[in-house]
């Protein structure tokens, strides 16, 4: 089914159970422990042996020997791999650093080594008496060093620019030019990557934890030089991915080799310490941002230019993203480079690009406020484009509320209140303000393919290879499921993650809800169409409610079909181009500071959301507040702190790698604006999961801005970095 | 000499794994690098009840609580996260108490009486807490749940017990199942999918009864 | 992790022998430091000695007035005590600033003692360290060094002692009992228990080889106002940046100690006799010999902040 211009009135506009907050279906599993994850498939394939990774000891060089002959004699050990004596494996237009295999050594952690043995104790105590030796050869490490020489990422020849950005900045009555850091962040995701892996001849299983099934597939047939066709990939329980998981990583490729030397099933996951530098992160930015206005707060000119680096020296972290789209302005310019750098990979992590960009950008957007003497929501109204694409007029804004965002999230929190001179208001030891950021991030939707089968016992089933990565596919999938058949939920069972079922979006970027969704509304009209041909009317007409279907004067029952299967998948017409697809947010943030320690405490966040229909409330709103939680830590505590001697990322553990805990969240609040998207899909529905980490962290540091009058351009926004500016005390 | 004058990373060739990053402490690095694998492993046997039902396991003495749950008995609810007490998803109760199972070993555990997830509840059967984090949406991905429920009836029990903890104000006056309170002694449970504002709504519902 | 041998001992003394007749044994009660380490193998003991069924988890009063603490009381068990939330609250405030409720259940009072660093290059096997690798070199210095040592710290380390227990009852003066292989026992103070590094950082306390710690003491308690603000990067479930420890009198004077500093849980009694002086004062004498990283000198103002937040609270 093609998708090829606007919606119009459809069922989905007077659902009953599309648009419900609805408990997830996979929730007594989950809470219970019953959901398996990717390491604890032991009823898959029997005879499993463990396998343990050996991460390089350099970041950059070669290895010049590696002695294994312990490990290979250590008790239990059945088999190691060892890359001097491995070809190195292929890659994939996925992965920037090379996964295994060879002497060379790319970046820190990089597998080296596996050893698999008969228990996990044995594994990795045997893989503790390889003894490796490397030569190490430069390499660079600073993005501030490597800034000047860095050019346009991209293929870029020139920065992007419209009208004239010099003429109109130098005119401007009111400007601001301000430079601002993010760092190397992890994903940090609570279930390590884990595979098991089993070869049966030339077939290929793997149970793992990914977020992109038919992308795994493929690549791991070229990382492993086999026909794609072979690979079987299953993840129908994923513990988090943030895009951590979308690639192929080391526990898959060298559960796959592994298991083919050791001739017998091999589960790995990663080890925590070693998940740090062995995988990807979300590069490190400078950005600098300069804006020009009118004294009335209108923007003239506008200019963001980004620096980051990445392994390859491509694929970097644009924190120009947003802002082409998020303000007007006729004169612009925004250019991203990207430097070569020789930490582990830098690959996408949840809103890439954009979830540091709000930071530099909504900052500046409070900084040029604070310079105008204005309130931050009227800057930003102020500055609200019409129909088209500020940065790109060629597009318009398929559908566009953020201006209702940010009035509504302004009078629910009390906006009026907020003292725009900072620094005025205290409790006690404590120094309060207020922050406001936008939020926007793109809205994709890719095509997305389902099965869905009429069984015996009366229930309908959906097979998709879309995956549930704590999105809440499984619900939502359920939901369209029955909304369309005219079901009730509790009569769809939905499986997900096996290659084996029709491809779909997978879950990335945002768009999976919207696009998993819509395949299988495509499955299900086929379906309708298939029950109409066995029964004898136009499904395409017929009314499919309660389990019944009328058609004209006539009623069936839904199981009078019998058991039928229909595959469907949704695709998207060129119409689509002409528009600029995005989500919308006003965030709203209340700190704390004390003036005696500079602890910096959140106590009140809201997030006011336009993303279209919104499938499930309860779990949407679950990936808002999530969103804004690590939103929260990116503002404060998060941060991989690189080692520029050795080249390595020093902080590779959860006790040393801060992300936030119960005890830094407040209660949130999120509110959903009740639009709809006719440009997307039959659905009208946009993703939200990463449009909540647009923006959040910029209303923080604003807020501690408003607090305190210091503002800090250098995330995380830690007390060392101000303490010497607040104010004396005793 | 001085390291905080001379160290650099200046010596190119690097040698690692095996004696190189052995414990110095515990073994003098000659002696480690003489040291020959061991033929055999030393395991032990070890008897103990999960979730009511008596086990007796003979186990390599490495063996963690949290792997022999996994591995050995295949309750796989409970999670493990990072292996090294820096997460809390593997958490479950000894004797009644909280504990991270990953930094506990096997052996140490003769005679006790270990509930893990599934012992709370099971899906048709779900116990209080359980069925409050699926009402109030209290996970996301699902792997750090199992440990957060774990705590969360934990941390009732022990509020009941009136046990303080770092936001207590009067740690001599009774304790109160306030949000403050709950959100402090659930930190040891990272969840990074961020469900904490659910988890405190789920908790303060069962609190309240 | 290496494989070793476990035995669970019958008494403090035969506990004691067993870790000294073996070579590489090593002690183990609640667990929680140690195997973290061993599954890094930055501890590789041959032979476990669980010690839990020492009978050493009581707590009692002292004819002094004081309190005796069995090495094997759980952190939450003497945080929750009655007589402790009483009169020695700092202790409670401290142990409860630290780690996270599962640890603190298993976490015991002569194992937090021990407690070894959280440098990030003692923790990375493949790093230079002379704490983990004496001789290799420390690659903090240098380094990644924001949450390490400004005082008491040596040119071959810059580590800190990370934890709060200890720094509360440095504060309050505890005495550390403990049994040798030969059955002599011995008490040492607080504040001589923690080395500093020199030029032996991988030495960290006085204890000999085998020697085991029974219990610890606190003398009569302060009275006084109990103060204990840990400063760190998150809320909960974070080691320090800085934390102060102080009982503070109605007159002004009183004690302090500082967590996240040192070596050792800092407090230098002459420093304490400026607090009615103010933080400035106090900080300038406890601090004076200070050699600071550019990464980690921001932790002197902070610990004077700290404390003059300290001061004022207990004031109000």
């Amino acid at each position: 089914m093609e998708f090829n211009a606007p919606a119009g009135k459809n069922l989905f506009d007077t659902a009953k159970v599309v648009g419900k907050a609805t408990p997830r279906i996979d929730g007594p599993l989950k809470t219970t422990g019953t959901a398996p994850y990717a390491y604890e498939r032991h009823d898959v394939v029997a005879g499993q042996a463990y396998g343990w990774i050996v991460g390089s000891a350099i970041a950059k060089g070669r290895i010049t020997s590696m002695d294994v002959e312990d490990a290979r004699n250590a008790p239990g050990v059945i088999a190691v791999i060892a890359a001097p004596e491995t070809k190195p494996v292929g890659t994939s237009q996925y992965n920037h650093a090379p996964l295994f295999g060879g002497n060379e050594i790319a970046h820190y952690h990089q597998a080296i080594a596996c050893v698999v043995a008969e228990t996990f104790e044995q594994a990795c105590a045997a893989a503790h008496l390889i003894r490796t030796r490397y030569q190490r050869s430069d390499g660079d490490y600073d993005l501030a060093k490597a800034k000047p020489d860095a050019p346009l990422a991209d293929g870029d020849k020139a920065p992007h620019t419209q009208g004239d950005f010099d003429a109109a900045y130098k005119a401007a009555p009111v400007t601001i030019d301000a430079t601002y850091h993010t760092p190397d962040e992890s994903h940090a995701m609570m279930e390590p990557h884990a595979t098991i892996a089993s070869w049966e001849g030339e077939k290929l299983t793997v149970w793992t934890s990914n977020q992109m099934i038919q992308w795994g597939k493929e690549a791991l047939g070229k990382i492993l030089g086999i026909d794609p066709e072979n690979i079987r990939l299953d993840s129908p329980y994923i513990g988090g991915g943030f895009g951590g998981k979308l690639f192929i990583r080391a526990d898959a490729v060298l559960a796959a080799l592994a298991s083919k030397a050791a001739r017998r099933p091999v589960k790995i996951a990663l080890q925590r310490p070693l998940m740090f530098n062995n995988t990807t992160h979300r590069p490190a930015t400078i950005q600098r941002i300069r804006l020009g206005a009118r004294s009335d707060g209108t923007i003239t000119a506008i200019a963001h230019e980004n620096w980051s680096g990445n392994i390859t020296g491509t694929d970097g972290e644009n924190g120009t993203a947003q802002t082409p789209k998020l303000y007007s302005g006729d004169n612009r310019m925004t250019a991203n480079y990207i430097a070569t750098l020789h930490l582990p990979e830098g690959n996408a992590m949840r809103a890439p690009g954009e979830a540091a960009g709000h930071l530099a950008l909504e900052v500046a957007m409070d900084e040029l406020a604070d310079a105008l003497k204005m309130c931050p929501v009227e800057l930003r109204l102020r500055n609200d484009p019409a129909a088209q694409v500020p940065g790109n007029p060629k597009k318009r804004f398929s559908e566009r509320n953020l201006a209702r965002c940010l009035r509504e999230g302004a009078e629910r929190f009390g906006w009026s209140k907020r003292k725009g001179e900072p620094g005025q208001v205290s409790e006690g030891r404590w120094l309060i303000g207020m922050g406001v950021a936008a939020g926007y991030r793109g809205a994709p939707i890719r095509k997305s393919a389902a099965r869905v089968r009429l069984e015996q016992d009366g229930m309908l089933v959906v097979e998709t290879d879309m995956t549930d990565i704590g999105t809440g596919s499984y619900t939502i999938i359920a939901q369209t499921a029955a909304e369309t058949m005219g079901m009730p939920l509790e009569k769809v069972r939905v499986e997900l993650g096996d290659s084996r079922f029709p491809v779909s979006s997978g879950s990335g970027g945002q768009w999976g809800a919207a696009s998993a969704t819509a395949g299988v509304y495509a499955a299900c009209v086929n379906l309708r169409r298939a029950v109409g041909e066995k029964l004898g009317f136009d499904g395409d007409s017929a009314t499919f409610a309660d389990g019944n279907v009328r058609a004209g004067d006539r009623n069936f029952a839904l199981r009078d079909a019998g058991m039928l299967s229909a595959d469907g998948k949704m695709t998207y017409g060129d119409f689509q181009k002409e528009y600029d697809l995005g989500t919308y947010a006003g965030h709203f943030c209340e700190v704390a500071v004390d003036r005696y320690t500079g602890e910096s405490h959140i106590r009140r966040l809201l997030s006011v959301c336009d993303a279209g229909r919104i499938l499930n409330p309860l779990s949407a709103r679950s990936q808002v507040i999530g969103a804004m939680v690590m939103s929260a830590g990116a503002a404060l505590m998060e941060e991989l702190t690189v080692d520029a001697r050795f080249g390595y990322f020093v902080n590779h553990d959860l006790a040393q790698y801060e992300v936030p805990v119960h005890a830094d969240i407040p209660h949130q609040d999120v509110v959903f604006l009740d639009t709809l998207d006719p440009v997307m899909s039959p659905i009208k529905a946009k993703g939200v999961g990463e449009l909540g980490i647009c923006g959040p962290g910029a209303a923080v540091a604003n807020a501690i801005y408003n607090a305190t009058g210091v503002r800090v351009r250098e995330y995380p926004i830690t007390l060392d970095k101000y303490l010497d500016r607040l104010p004396q005390v005793a | 000499m001085s390291d905080r004058e001379n160290f650099s990373v200046s010596r190119r060739e690097v040698m690692a794994g095996g004696a190189a990053t052995a414990a110095a402490t515990a073994i003098p690095p000659a002696q480690a690098r003489a040291q020959q694998p061991p033929d055999t492993v030393p395991t032990m046997p070890v008897a103990f009840q999960v979730n009511g039902k008596q086990v007796k396991l003979d186990v390599d003495t490495r063996t963690t609580l949290l792997d022999t749950l996994r591995e050995h008995l295949k309750l796989t609810g409970t999670k493990k996260g990072c292996d090294h007490g820096q997460c809390g998803a593997c958490t479950v109760m000894v004797n009644g108490v909280r504990v991270n199972s990953c930094l506990s070993l096997a052996v140490m555990h003769e005679g006790d009486e270990v509930t893990t997830i599934e012992g709370l509840g099971q899906p048709d059967n779900l116990h209080p807490m359980q069925a409050a984090f699926v009402k109030h949406d209290g996970y996301q991905c699902g792997y750090c749940t199992p440990g957060q429920i774990c705590s969360a009836v934990s941390v009732l029990e022990e509020i009941g017990k009136g046990i303080p903890s770092h936001v207590t104000e009067d740690l001599t006056g009774p304790m109160r199942a306030t949000r403050d309170e709950m959100r402090e002694r659930m930190s040891g449970n990272i969840c990074r999918c961020g469900a904490y504002s659910n988890i405190s709504d789920a908790m303060s519902e069962v609190a309240e009864g | 992790m290496r494989a070793f041998t476990y035995e669970r001992a019958g008494d403090p003394a035969g506990a004691a022998k067993a870790v000294a007749a073996t070579k590489g044994a090593k002690f183990i009660a609640g667990g929680t430091n140690l195997l973290d380490l061993m599954k890094l193998e930055i501890e590789a003991p041959t032979h476990l000695v669980d010690v839990q069924d020492l009978g050493l988890d009581k707590i009692e009063d002292t004819d002094e007035g004081g309190l005796r603490i069995g090495t094997l009381v759980s952190n939450t068990t003497l945080s929750a005590h009655p007589r402790v939330r009483q009169d020695y609250a700092v202790l409670t405030r401290a142990i409860q600033a630290g780690a996270s409720g599962q640890l603190r259940n298993k976490a015991t009072t002569g194992g937090n003692l021990l407690q070894r660093t959280r440098c990030p290059y003692f923790y990375d096997p493949n790093m230079p360290c002379n704490k983990r690798r004496p001789g290799s070199g420390c690659a903090a210095i240098n380094g990644a060094s924001r949450q390490l040592g400004v005082i008491g710290t040596s040119d071959k380390c810059i580590a800190t002692y990370p934890g709060d227990m200890a720094v509360a009852m440095r504060l309050l003066d505890a005495v550390v009992e403990t049994v040798k292989p030969g059955g002599d026992t011995r008490a040492i103070r607080i504040a001589d228990f923690h080395r500093l590094w020199g030029d032996t950082p991988h030495i960290e306390t006085v204890l000999e080889p085998g020697e085991m710690i029974t219990a610890v003491t606190l003398p009569r308690p302060l009275g006084g106002k109990h103060v204990y603000h840990k400063v760190r990067d998150r809320r909960s479930y974070a080691f320090a940046l800085v934390s102060v420890a102080a009982v503070i009198q109605p007159d002004g004077t009183g004690r302090v100690a500082f967590g996240g500093m040192a070596p050792r849980p800092w407090r230098v009694e002459a420093a304490d006799a400026l607090l009615p002086r103010g933080a400035k004062a106090v900080i300038e004498r406890a601090f004076a010999d200070a050699r600071p990283t550019p990464d980690n000198a921001f932790k002197i103002p902070l610990a004077e902040r700290t404390l003059a937040g300290v001061i004022a609270e207990a004031r109000s």
